[in-house]
């Protein structure tokens, strides 16, 4: 009994350690890095639900206020991927109109204790740069225990 | 023995490795028409100009700051920008595609119009000479 418990502790546990890390998956067109990282991160497609970027990739000439629309060719492999790898639905939830990751469930849950001021911190800029704080964002480590900014530390 | 070589020869067209910045700034010479000197100087102030379009982003130096040399950061999203300067960033100019995309997006964004070939070779020329 004692160890049937303990193994199901540690699964449970260990879910919650898998949940911070989103890498992004091996077979990301290198147009990905190249086109949509380029303005901002090139973020992990598990961040949002597949239908969400879906819409996003359908209205690229408005994409928060820039046009950035893609060859056909690199517009179909990035398609492919983000819907293939896009979030299920107990992870990122369903975002509101705008389709922002930082509108998911999770993110508002996940940030929720962040206060309103430190999106707008030059540091910050914007609640799409996750690299601000979350040090390894680049590579898909999202833990609350690597943060970059020192007053976030040991919330 | 026909076929491998006609295959390599078709595969020619597609390496674009090969991309210097200057090979890239001598293609927009060429299609700038006969007698035009690309001039680094009037890239430089190309670069500085504060365009009329955008509030946000209303010259390049916006998010690739006014020293090209410096790493930049995207005036948005926060992101930060290797530099610019050819001096500060070897992969500059390396390949003429990616060259070309990226003026065409930033061009309508910043400037509100396509930048002329005379335009991108002052504009490579002084990042290929800034230090």
């Amino acid at each position: 009994m004692k160890r049937l418990c303990l193994a199901l502790l540690s699964t449970v546990l260990m879910q919650a350690a898998w949940a911070d890390k989103l890498p992004m998956p091996a077979d990301a067109p290198p147009s990905y890095g190249e086109d949509c990282g380029g303005c901002h991160m090139a973020y992990p497609p598990a961040l949002l639900m597949a239908d969400d970027w879906q819409k996003l990739m359908l209205n690229l000439k408005d994409h928060f206020g820039t046009d950035a629309s893609l060859s056909t060719s690199a517009y179909q492999e990035i398609n492919r991927f983000l819907v293939a790898n896009g979030g299920n639905a107990r992870r990122p939830g369903v975002s509101d109109r705008s389709l922002r990751i930082t509108k998911t469930p999770r993110f508002l849950r996940k940030h929720d204790e962040i206060p309103a001021r430190m999106w707008r911190d030059p540091r910050v800029k914007s609640a799409a740069n996750c690299e601000a704080c979350h040090r390894g964002a680049g590579t898909g480590r999202f833990s609350e225990h690597d943060l970059v900014l020192p007053e976030l530390r040991g919330r | 023995m026909k076929f491998p070589v006609l295959f390599v020869a078709c595969l020619l067209p597609t390496w674009s490795y090969a991309d210097t910045p200057q090979s890239i700034q001598d293609h927009y010479v060429a299609s700038a028409g006969a007698g035009f000197v690309a001039s680094a100087a009037r890239g430089e102030r190309f670069f500085q100009q504060r365009f009329a379009l955008s509030d946000v982003m209303p010259s390049c130096a916006s998010c690739h700051t006014t020293q090209p040399v410096k790493a930049g950061e995207h005036v948005v999203t926060g992101k930060t920008i290797k530099p610019l300067a050819v001096s500060a960033n070897a992969d500059r100019f390396s390949r003429l595609d990616k060259t070309e995309k990226w003026f065409d997006r930033n061009c309508k964004e910043v400037v509100g119009r396509l930048c002329s070939p005379a335009e991108k070779a002052d504009f490579v020329a002084w990042l290929r000479e800034v230090r």
